[in-house]
């Protein structure tokens, strides 16, 4: 019972230091299992490096993170983290799927193969069966038929519609999304917000989206996290974080955004 | 400029017209393209010059081709054309090897090592190869010995005098190679580096480990980088051969300048081993090309 009331991600006190730069000041984040969580703020608040410490892609000066309850990137022994190796951190991060600004498709491999990449050569499926599944989840995000093209060909919204494919084919519980629709014209962000809302609204997934799409916060997320220089300022459901910030630095933040 | 002669032509109907067909509106007009005299000129000069020089060369008198054509399969010829192979071969791969471990060692987090890189780097690109060359054909003159012992004590697991173990075969091939994996590793580098930071994060994050990231994501990307400069290279290397004659390597070069010393037939020979290298460097083209293309499809 206390396993599924437990967060399915819990941060505690993160710092995070680049030479003598701090950009991660005590960061607190506890998001429950099955829940879509936004986090908004200002370029160089350091949104985008929570979200990467969670699958240990940053490492952390101090704190600590747990996804289902397991220790992310480190090991405790005598009061003290150690880092993973590299092998095993891979193995953490099997739960968790992860999007790019950029996409960072494969650039060698059609659409088919990019999602079915990892499920084959990390987790040992059999060929037939992940390839079926791959073209299935090509399917959900609307790229039937375009299964044997490779990513020099689509659009940005359809690249990153296919890396959101290739995320979820290892069968995450976590998905992370760093800026996912930051590098798409205007008219393409549409058709990857509608995937992303699919996925949020069919449920049983935890979603931690860092975003500048105050829209898609609003409508989408359960919980917004307003973070600024380092340190989360605000947090809670949208209609409070975003229509009624308590926060005076929320509040400038989304009148610069919203004009 | 077309649209603005057809606007031209006509909201002025009444001025003298420079075109040839006359306004009427149904009329097809015939097109004629500009006329590139410059092309045929240059075409036929051309084709004089070729013409004139293959003549020069065929009914030269100085130029006896019966001999080439005796020599051209003979089998001392023969046999030089085989080592050159065989080194040119062992040279590639063994240079490519270095330069593969470089070409990582240069992209090293540990700054010593990145540093020893760049100082192989700098020195087998910067010592031209005739002098790489003469040095390790020459090696006997400054090492006596080679011999594999325990470091820093005396215990001797093997040795033997230099002169035995350094050929000349064994210089040429070391001398190459060195000098390939110079260049190389700087090729293989640029591979390496040609392919984004974000895609090996995107590897990472779906839990490939850095060997099968390695294996299945870069190298497949770096490939398209490296491939076509290792197969000018391997021209390169191949032509640079011929300066192995310097030490008498025994190549195709040496052989044919060792005949050319007997029968004073020097630009025979010399037509001969050309003939060789160009028909090798074809085949080695062809098969560059077809590599290319397999490489570059996506």
């Amino acid at each position: 019972m206390s396993e599924t009331d437990r967060p399915m991600i819990e941060a505690r006190g993160l710092d995070k230091h680049y030479g003598h730069t701090q950009v991660l000041h005590g960061v607190d984040l506890d998001v429950a299992r099955g829940e879509t969580v936004c986090v908004i703020g200002p370029s160089g608040s350091g949104k985008s490096t929570l979200l990467r410490t969670l699958n240990h892609l940053e490492d952390i000066s101090a704190g600590s993170i747990r996804i289902g309850g397991e220790l992310i990137g480190y090991r405790e022994k005598g009061g003290r983290l150690h880092e993973l190796r590299e092998r095993e951190a891979c193995r953490q991060r099997l739960d968790i799927g992860m999007v790019f600004q950029h996409f960072n498709l494969f650039g060698h491999l059609t659409a088919l193969e990019n999602v079915a990449l990892a499920p084959i050569k990390v987790k040992r499926e059999k060929p037939q069966q992940a390839r079926a599944y791959a073209a299935e989840l090509l399917a959900r995000v609307g790229l039937a038929g375009k299964e044997d093209v490779h990513p020099s060909r689509l659009s940005g919204g359809q690249q990153q519609r296919v890396a959101i494919a290739r995320a979820m084919a290892m069968r995450p519980q976590v998905m992370l999304f760093d800026e996912p629709t930051s590098a798409l014209d205007p008219e393409l962000v549409g058709e990857v917000l509608a995937v992303m809302r699919d996925l949020a609204e069919t449920g049983g997934i935890t979603m931690v989206v860092v975003t500048h799409e105050i829209g898609f916060a609003r409508e989408v997320s359960d919980r917004v996290v307003f973070m600024d220089a380092g340190r989360v300022v605000e947090v809670g459901p949208p209609a409070q974080v975003l229509d009624a910030p308590r926060e005076e630095r929320t509040r400038a933040f989304l009148s610069a955004v919203l004009r | 400029m077309t649209s603005t002669e057809h606007a031209a032509t006509a909201t002025a109907p009444a001025g003298p017209s420079p075109r040839r067909t006359p306004r009427r509106p149904a009329r097809r007009r015939d097109v004629v393209p500009v006329r590139h005299w410059g092309r045929g000129i240059a075409t036929a000069v051309v084709v004089l010059l070729v013409v004139l020089t293959g003549r020069a060369l065929v009914t030269n008198p100085h130029i006896e081709w019966s001999v080439v054509g005796d020599y051209l399969l003979d089998a001392a010829v023969l046999e030089g054309l085989w080592l050159t192979l065989k080194m040119t071969a062992l040279g590639m791969v063994i240079g490519l090897v270095l330069a593969v471990l470089v070409g990582v060692m240069r992209t090293a987090r540990s700054r010593v090592v990145a540093a020893v890189a760049w100082a192989w780097i700098f020195v087998f690109r910067g010592v031209p190869l005739v002098v790489l060359l003469v040095l390790l054909g020459n090696l006997g003159l400054f090492v006596t010995d080679l011999s594999l012992t325990v470091p820093f004590t005396d215990v001797e697991l093997w040795s033997r005098p230099v002169k035995e173990v350094v050929t000349p075969f064994v210089a040429s091939v070391l001398a190459l190679a060195l000098a390939g994996s110079g260049y190389m590793a700087e090729v293989v580098r640029s591979g390496l580096i040609s392919v984004g930071t974000g895609q090996r994060e995107a590897a990472k994050a779906l839990g490939l480990d850095e060997a099968r990231t390695l294996r299945l994501v870069v190298l497949p990307q770096a490939l398209r980088v490296i491939v076509p400069p290792l197969g000018n290279e391997l021209v390169g290397m191949l032509k640079a051969s011929a300066i192995v004659s310097v030490i008498a390597g025994g190549d195709l070069m040496t052989t044919v300048l060792g005949i050319s010393g007997v029968t004073f037939r020097t630009i025979e020979m010399l037509l001969v081993a050309s003939i060789w290298y160009l028909l090798v460097i074809a085949v080695l083209s062809a098969g560059q090309f077809l590599l290319e293309r397999k490489v570059a499809e996506r």
